[in-house]
């Protein structure tokens, strides 16, 4: 019996029963209050496609009021953009700050646990270290919003966490309330040469496909166990009390983390988020996930994306994509300027510029203006307002949040940058980045000291 | 909505050069350009260059020149070829392919020696491949020339290293360019004494038996080959030794060093560097770095900053720009740093000289490469638009005054797999004679 053959009643109890409590460590964000805000006379680039010149945007209590020309202050602090261009705050969808943290020394090394080719049950969370230094360069990068994921060691690595990029001593306080959890997952070289090397399963790429199915396999018999649990308990639960015998209660299966993750990914309740470089590994995942009835979010590094274009978006699948990586290893070799460019070309193409880096995530602005400038040159009409989708509202899309970041429609959360010029430039930098409204960044009053723990009093730390 | 729209671009008459000419030499005339000559004569607004024998002949206003090929620039900037920085290009083509990577000479040390052999005989020239895609790639970016150099793995000296021209020709390298690598700091001490103090032990070790009138007692044990202690000797006799360093310190070790021997040194890194601004601008010792390194990657990077090279320059230290990265295939990426050193406080001229005049200086080539001037090589780039900005685009190079290809292994899969309905890229009009 598969998934969609039971009723939603079962459902809601399955999911239920399986995460015991509703939500285990907890987001304990909470935004900055904040006074009103009029960014008056900008450029704006709101993140669905349009454009408008010398336009305001009216932020308050958080939220996104309003986006139009002469818009009325009232109460707020009005702030002068004239000359200057406004966007959403920027979202990386793919990125191991906290995880892997600057510097790169061996007690960092938190973001692969290459002990198993498949640990779904590892969550990256906890392994993210707040005081990354990496955090606040990508701010001044204009980025607010983060996916912090596992590694590509493993087939099936873990959980990614979606973090506001606020400063916080626990990651809990940076945890994007309400976010769904990622699944990461790898393809090709990366699984079958971190095993192959230890000569344990994979070696190969067959191998690789064979450990997906597997795991998700076992997954399906341990989603059975426990539907078979539900449908126990429910027959007992509908028994009068007086004919209920407490030493006949029927008793849970013990949980199994590894497993329950992959439940949680066929039932749609995690974003799976695929690294996959060559074009017919992504065509394979594709019927993986078709075989197990889940939904892969987005192929990540996707060099080949390009030649799949059309079935991406046939899919529904994003493609978070760099600009110009390419050939440091055999599957990297076929990259192209045009990537994330013919990504974008189909109806409903989805491209993302992703980081996975903590230097790239400092300039997704750039990324994506060299992407675009190649797509232009190869034919294709990519105004900025088009491609700024690339590293706010799609990337929202990916991480499941379309409905609350990504874009500056009334209502949604108030992550908002001033950039001195147009970012699709290489000397353009964020002179204002508002997260939830508050301003967590001015260019020209920088704070006085680090905002990570690990640089105070270090070399460089007072400038 | 139709977003298949083709771009009615002003005539990119290179693009056609490209396609139709053989990579001949050729007179040229390049018309109208904004030209950044990056010698006396500055930038020049609508100027033209007229190149002959591979060389640029003439700069200035209202050129001509029967015969030659005519490129009408419409006022696009024209540069000189940009150096790509400290690359492994033509020793690696797939970083994670140990089949196609020659970058270091790990020679078994045997049973008995030392944990490592340095080899400071190691000459990368040797494997270089000039039809490496990795350089088609870089060319068609603008980059002309980079220093091809070893790296050491822990072996303390890499080995030799030398400045191609990459035109595809058969002897690429400048002699004058010859320089001698080694990886100190943080990331060279696990093959190497496991200490910063031990490689320089070792580096005074293996210098004391390459200076002449320093014979070794037999039974002496000793560090270097016959033919090692012969090629460091030449390096102490005033060559160039290039220093993977980062840490302040170190950077000063390095300093004392090369002046103890008569070394010209160059540092290769330092994100601490302008801690040490002042000495090295005494000494005028030049600092390749990476401008977008803005995080500590490691505690010698500690300060680390996008401000570098825009301090190092104001002290008066000569700058270069490379980009680190798994491989050297985005070598082409320097560019971008220095567009971003200019967001960060260094002047536009400055940031072109960094990857055009300064490391021609640096490495030993003549005194009009790397700019734009009567007897430089003409070895060139016309842009698309600032040739610092991400969105610019190489229209075409010129190397020794041949159009070199703007095709690579990469504009094929571009073309072969364009979205359906794209006729693709600008019109190509036939070139004028």
């Amino acid at each position: 019996m598969s998934w969609k053959q039971l009723g939603g009643a079962t459902l809601a109890f399955f999911v239920w029963s399986v995460q015991a409590s509703a939500e285990p460590y907890p987001s304990t964000y909470q935004a900055q209050s904040s006074a009103p805000v009029l960014i008056r006379n900008a450029t704006v680039l709101d993140g669905t496609g349009r454009r408008l010149d010398g336009a305001d945007v009216l932020i308050r209590d958080g939220k996104i009021v309003e986006v139009g020309t002469a818009l009325l202050p009232g109460d707020a602090t009005t702030i002068d953009a004239n000359g200057r261009w406004v966007t959403p705050g920027l979202i990386d969808v793919h990125s191991h700050l906290g995880v892997y943290a600057s510097p790169g020394v061996n007690a960092t090394q938190d973001g692969n646990e290459m002990t198993d080719p498949v640990t779904a049950g590892v969550w990256a969370e906890h392994s993210v270290w707040p005081q990354d230094p990496g955090f606040a360069t990508a701010l001044a990068g204009g980025v607010t919003t983060i996916h912090i994921l596992p590694g590509s060691g493993n087939l099936i690595g873990g959980r990614g966490v979606t973090l506001r990029n606020v400063p916080a001593a626990t990651y809990q306080a940076m945890k994007f309330p309400g976010a769904a959890h990622g699944l990461k997952m790898a393809c090709g070289e990366n699984p079958k040469r971190v095993y192959g090397e230890r000569t344990q399963a994979p070696s190969t790429r067959m191998g690789n496909v064979a450990g997906y199915r597997q795991a998700f396999a076992d997954a399906e018999d341990y989603q059975h166990q426990w539907q078979k649990y539900e449908a126990e308990i429910a027959a007992y639960d509908r028994k009068k009390a007086k004919d209920r015998d407490p030493a006949e209660r029927p008793v849970p299966p013990k949980r199994d983390l590894r497993l329950e993750t992959l439940v949680a990914a066929m039932q749609g309740q995690v974003q799976v988020q695929v690294h996959c470089y060559r074009a017919d590994e992504m065509a394979v995942m594709l019927d993986l996930a078709r075989e197990f009835h889940f939904k892969i979010a987005a192929f990540h590094h996707g060099v080949e994306a390009y030649k799949i274009a059309d079935r991406l978006a046939q899919e529904g699948v994003c493609g978070a994509l760099w600009a110009d990586w390419w050939g440091f290893k055999l599957e990297a070799y076929d990259g192209i300027w045009e990537n994330l460019a013919y990504v974008d070309a189909p109806k409903d193409g989805c491209a993302i510029v992703h980081s996975d880096s903590d230097e790239g995530i400092q300039r997704l602005n750039q990324e994506a203006a060299k992407a675009m400038s190649r797509g232009q040159r190869a034919g294709l009409d990519i105004p900025p307002e088009r491609a700024i989708r690339w590293i706010t509202s799609n990337a929202a899309k990916a991480l499941g949040l379309a409905g609350r970041v990504g874009t500056l429609e009334p209502g949604k959360m108030a992550d908002v940058v001033v950039w001195n010029r147009d970012p699709f430039s290489v000397y353009a930098l964020p002179d204002l980045v508002y997260i939830d409204g508050a301003l967590a960044y001015d260019r020209n009053h920088p704070p006085a000291t680090p905002r990570s723990d690990f640089l105070l009093g270090q070399p460089g730390a007072a400038r | 909505m139709n977003r298949l729209h083709i771009f009615s671009l002003l005539a990119l008459v290179p693009y056609a050069l490209a396609l139709s000419a053989p990579a001949h030499s050729q007179n040229v005339l390049i018309r109208n350009a904004r030209v950044h000559t990056m010698a006396a004569q500055g930038t020049l607004e609508r100027a033209d260059v007229l190149v002959r024998g591979g060389r640029v002949v003439e700069v200035g206003s209202g050129l001509a020149a029967a015969g030659a090929t005519v490129i009408e620039a419409n006022g696009r900037p024209l540069t000189p070829g940009l150096f790509g920085g400290i690359t492994a290009l033509g020793i690696s083509e797939i970083e994670q392919e140990s089949s196609t990577v020659d970058r270091a000479a790990l020679v078994d040390s045997g049973t008995s020696g030392p944990g490592f052999v340095p080899r400071p005989e190691f000459d990368v020239t040797a494997s270089f491949n000039a039809d490496s895609a990795v350089i088609g790639v870089n060319r068609a970016e603008g980059i002309t020339f980079a220093m091809i150099a070893p790296s050491a793995s822990g072996t303390l000296f890499a080995g030799q290293g030398a400045v191609a021209r990459l035109d595809g020709g058969d002897s690429p390298f400048v002699a004058a360019s010859r320089t001698q690598f080694l990886d100190m700091g943080s990331s060279a001490t696990d093959g190497v004494g496991f200490s910063r103090g031990a490689q320089f032990m070792l580096l005074e070790q293996a210098t004391r038996e390459a200076l002449p009138g320093k014979p070794l007692q037999a039974g002496d044990m000793r560090l270097l080959t016959p033919t090692g202690r012969e090629v460091l000797a030449r390096y102490l006799a005033g060559g160039r030794m290039a220093f993977t360093v980062d840490r302040a310190v170190d950077i000063r070790q390095v300093l004392e060093f090369s002046a103890r021997h008569g070394v010209k040194p160059v540092i290769v890194g330092g994100a601490q560097a302008s801690q040490v601004a002042s000495l090295l601008a005494g000494s005028k010792v030049p600092v390749v770095l990476e401008p977008l390194l803005a995080l500590p990657g490691t505690f010698d990077q500690l300060g680390a900053s996008m401000e570098n090279a825009a301090r190092l320059q104001r002290a008066g230290v000569p700058i270069m720009f490379t980009h680190f990265s798994a491989g050297t295939n985005q070598a082409h990426k320097a560019r971008q740093g220095a567009g971003v050193a200019v967001a960060h406080g260094l002047p536009w001229d400055a940031a072109l000289a960094a990857l055009t005049s300064t490391p021609a200086d640096v490495f030993g080539l003549s005194a009009e490469a790397g700019r734009i001037m009567p007897g430089s090589p003409a070895d060139l780039v016309l842009w698309s638009s600032d040739p610092l900005e991400v969105t610019s685009i190489a229209e075409q190079v010129w190397i020794g005054g041949k159009a070199q290809s703007m095709r690579s292994r990469q504009t094929e899969l571009r073309d072969r797999y364009r979205p359906t309905g794209l006729t693709g890229g600008p019109a190509v009009p036939a070139p004028r004679e």
